[in-house]
C-alpha cells in the first residue's frame, strides 16, 4: 500500500519535472529565434524536410477525407432536402476541425516521429555532445530551426489539406452525385467567414504546429541514448502529440465556437 | 613568483574533485595537473570514470565538489556563454568519432570553421584541406561518414577537432577497437600534432603500451582516486601491486576479477549450504 503511494508520488514528481524541463527547453528555443532569422538557410532546409516531404501524405489524405465528407454529407442532408448545403458542410468541417486536427496527427506520424528519432540518434551517437564541445549550442543549431519549421509547416499544410478536401467534396457531390456546382460553391461562400472560421482554424493549426514541434524535439532531446530509448521516445512523441492535439482541440473549439 | 610560474606551466588543474552520479561515487578527492605542451595520459581500468573526467574538464558535467581550472578559468563556475567561449579553445576526439552522419567528410571538418568564423569559401576550403592533409585523408574529402572505416572516421573526427586550432586537445579512448596499423597511425598523429601545433593533450585510455609510448606523464585512476602517477618510465619501474596489475595486464589483483557478489556457494544453494 505504502509502496503504491510512493510509486504514485514518484511518478507525479517525475512527470512534473519532465514538464518543467520541457518548458525551460521551449523558452531556450524561443530565445534562439533571432539566430534562426539570421540564418534562413537552416530553416529552409528543415521546412523542406518536415513540410515539403509531408505533402504527399497530406494531399492524398485530404482528397480521401473530402470524398468521404462529400458522400456522408449528401446521404445525411438529402433526407432533409438540403443537399445543396453539402458544400457548406464539407468546408466548415474541414476549415474548423478536420484540416488542423488531421494535419497535426499526420504531421506527428510523418515528420514528428522522424524529428524525434533524428535528434535522439544524434544524442545516442554523441553528435550533440561533440557539437557542444565545438562550442556550438545544439539547442540553437539543431532544435531551433526544426521547431520553427514545424511551427510554419503545420498551418501551411493544414491550409492545403482544407483546400484539397473541399475539392474532394466537389468531385463527389458535383461530379459523381450531380449537385449543382453553383449551389456547392455559393452556399459555401455565404456560410464560411474569414474571421470566425478560417482565422480560428488557422489559430488552431498554429497551436498544433507548436505542440507537434515542441513534443517531438523534447522527446528526442531527452531520450535515453540507447536504441530502445530512442524507439520509446519516438513512440511516446507520436502518442503524446496526438493526445495533446485532440484534447486541446476540444478546448479551443469550446472557446472559439461556444 | 614561483607560484605564478607554476600556474603558467599548468594548462589545467584539478583539486579535490568529487563526482557522484546516481548515488555512486565516481571521484572522491582527485588531484591532477595537466602541464602545458605535454601529452598527459589518464589511465585506469574500464568504469573508473576516465571519460567522466573529460566531461568535467569540458564543463559538460558539474562536479559535486572540488576545483577545476582549465586555461585559467574555473570551469564549474562559468556561465553558459563563458563556457562556450572556453570550449572554442578545446578540441575533443570522441570514442565513436561522433561525425555528423548527414555531412560529408569535408563538411564535417568545415563545420566548426563555418560556425565560428565568417571566412570566404576559398579560405575555408584551404583550411579544411590542410587539416585533412594533416591526418592523411585529403583524398577522402567527398566520402560520407558511413563509407569510412572506424579508423578513418576517427582521423576525420581528429581533423575536425583541431579545425579551430585548440590549445587543449582531449582524446577519449583513441585506440579502442582499432587494428594495429590504425593504432600506429593514431599514436604517431597524437604525438606529432601535439608537438607541431604546440598543443597540450590529454589522452584517456586503457591501452598501456600505446599510451606509454606517447605520454609525458601518466595518472592511473582506480576506485575514484589517483592510485599512481609519474612518467611512463617511473610507472614501469613501480613495485606497487595495483600499478603492476594494470601495467602487466594481470586478470586478478587489487582490482578484483569478480564484480562484488555474495559467495558462489550461497548463490547456488540459496543460502542453505555452508
Amino acid at each position: 500500500m505504502i509502496g503504491a503511494i510512493q510509486g504514485l508520488g514518484r511518478r507525479t514528481l517525475d512527470g512534473l519535472r519532465g514538464l518543467g524541463e520541457a518548458v525551460l527547453l521551449m523558452l531556450r528555443i524561443l530565445r534562439a529565434a533571432p539566430e534562426v532569422v539570421r540564418r534562413p538557410r537552416l530553416l529552409i532546409e528543415q521546412l523542406y524536410v518536415v513540410g515539403v516531404l509531408s505533402l504527399v501524405i497530406i494531399l492524398v489524405s485530404a482528397l480521401f477525407v473530402g470524398l468521404v465528407l462529400g458522400l456522408q454529407g449528401y446521404y445525411t442532408l438529402v433526407d432533409f432536402g438540403a443537399e445543396d448545403a453539402v458544400g457548406t458542410m464539407v468546408a466548415l468541417t474541414l476549415v474548423r476541425e478536420l484540416g488542423p486536427v488531421v494535419t497535426a496527427l499526420l504531421f506527428a506520424g510523418r515528420a514528428g516521429s522522424s524529428l524525434t528519432a533524428e535528434v535522439g540518434l544524434m544524442k545516442a551517437t554523441e553528435q550533440l555532445s561533440s557539437m557542444e564541445m565545438m562550442a556550438v549550442d545544439p539547442e540553437r543549431r539543431i532544435l531551433a530551426p526544426r521547431f520553427f519549421a514545424a511551427l510554419l509547416a503545420v498551418p501551411l499544410l493544414a491550409a492545403i489539406f482544407s483546400a484539397v478536401g473541399v475539392f474532394g467534396g466537389y468531385l463527389v457531390s458535383v461530379g459523381m452525385i450531380g449537385i449543382d456546382a453553383g449551389a456547392y460553391w455559393s452556399n459555401m461562400q455565404n456560410a464560411v467567414t474569414v474571421q470566425d472560421d478560417i482565422l480560428n482554424g488557422a489559430i488552431k493549426s498554429v497551436v498544433f504546429g507548436f505542440l507537434a514541434g515542441w513534443i517531438a524535439l523534447h522527446k528526442g532531446y531527452m531520450a535515453t541514448p540507447t536504441s530502445s530509448g530512442v524507439s520509446r521516445a519516438t513512440t511516446m512523441g507520436v502518442v503524446h502529440t496526438s493526445l495533446a492535439v485532440l484534447g486541446l482541440d476540444f478546448l479551443l473549439t469550446a472557446l472559439m465556437f461556444g | 613568483m614561483e607560484a605564478a610560474e607554476n600556474r603558467d606551466e599548468m594548462l589545467a588543474r584539478v583539486r579535490g574533485l568529487c563526482v557522484r552520479r546516481g548515488g555512486r561515487s565516481i571521484f572522491d578527492g582527485v588531484d591532477l595537473d595537466i602541464r602545458r605542451g605535454q601529452v598527459t595520459a589518464i589511465m585506469g581500468p574500464s568504469g573508473t570514470g576516465k571519460t567522466t573526467l573529460l566531461r568535467v574538464l569540458g564543463g559538460q558535467l558539474r562536479p559535486q565538489a572540488g576545483e577545476v581550472h582549465v586555461l585559467g578559468e574555473a570551469v564549474p563556475q562559468l556561465s553558459r556563454a563563458e563556457l562556450y567561449a572556453l570550449r572554442r579553445r578545446m578540441g575533443v576526439l570522441f570514442q565513436s568519432g561522433a561525425l555528423f552522419t548527414h555531412l560529408s567528410v569535408f563538411e564535417n571538418v568545415a563545420f566548426p570553421i563555418r560556425e565560428h568564423a565568417r571566412l570566404p569559401e576559398p579560405l575555408v576550403e584551404t583550411l579544411v584541406l590542410l587539416k585533412l592533409e594533416a591526418v592523411g585523408l585529403r583524398g577522402a574529402r567527398d566520402l560520407m561518414p558511413a563509407e569510412l572505416s572506424g579508423g578513418m572516421a576517427r582521423r576525420v573526427a581528429l581533423a575536425r577537432a583541431i579545425a579551430l586550432d585548440p590549445a587543449l586537445m582531449m582524446y577519449d579512448e583513441p585506440f579502442a577497437g582499432q587494428d594495429p596499423i590504425t593504432m600506429g597511425v593514431l599514436i604517431d598523429l597524437i604525438r606529432r600534432l601535439n608537438d607541431a601545433l604546440g598543443l597540450t593533450s590529454v589522452v584517456v585510455s586503457h591501452d598501456v603500451h600505446e599510451t606509454f609510448a606517447i605520454a609525458d606523464y601518466v595518472y592511473v585512476l582506480a576506485d575514484g582516486a589517483v592510485i599512481a602517477e609519474g612518467t611512463p618510465a617511473q610507472l614501469n619501474a613501480s613495485e606497487a601491486a595495483s600499478v603492476r596489475q594494470f601495467v602487466d595486464a594481470r586478470p586478478d589483483g587489487p582490482v578484483p576479477f569478480h564484480y562484488p557478489a555474495r559467495s558462489l556457494a550461497d548463490e547456488l544453494t540459496g543460502g542453505r549450504g555452508s
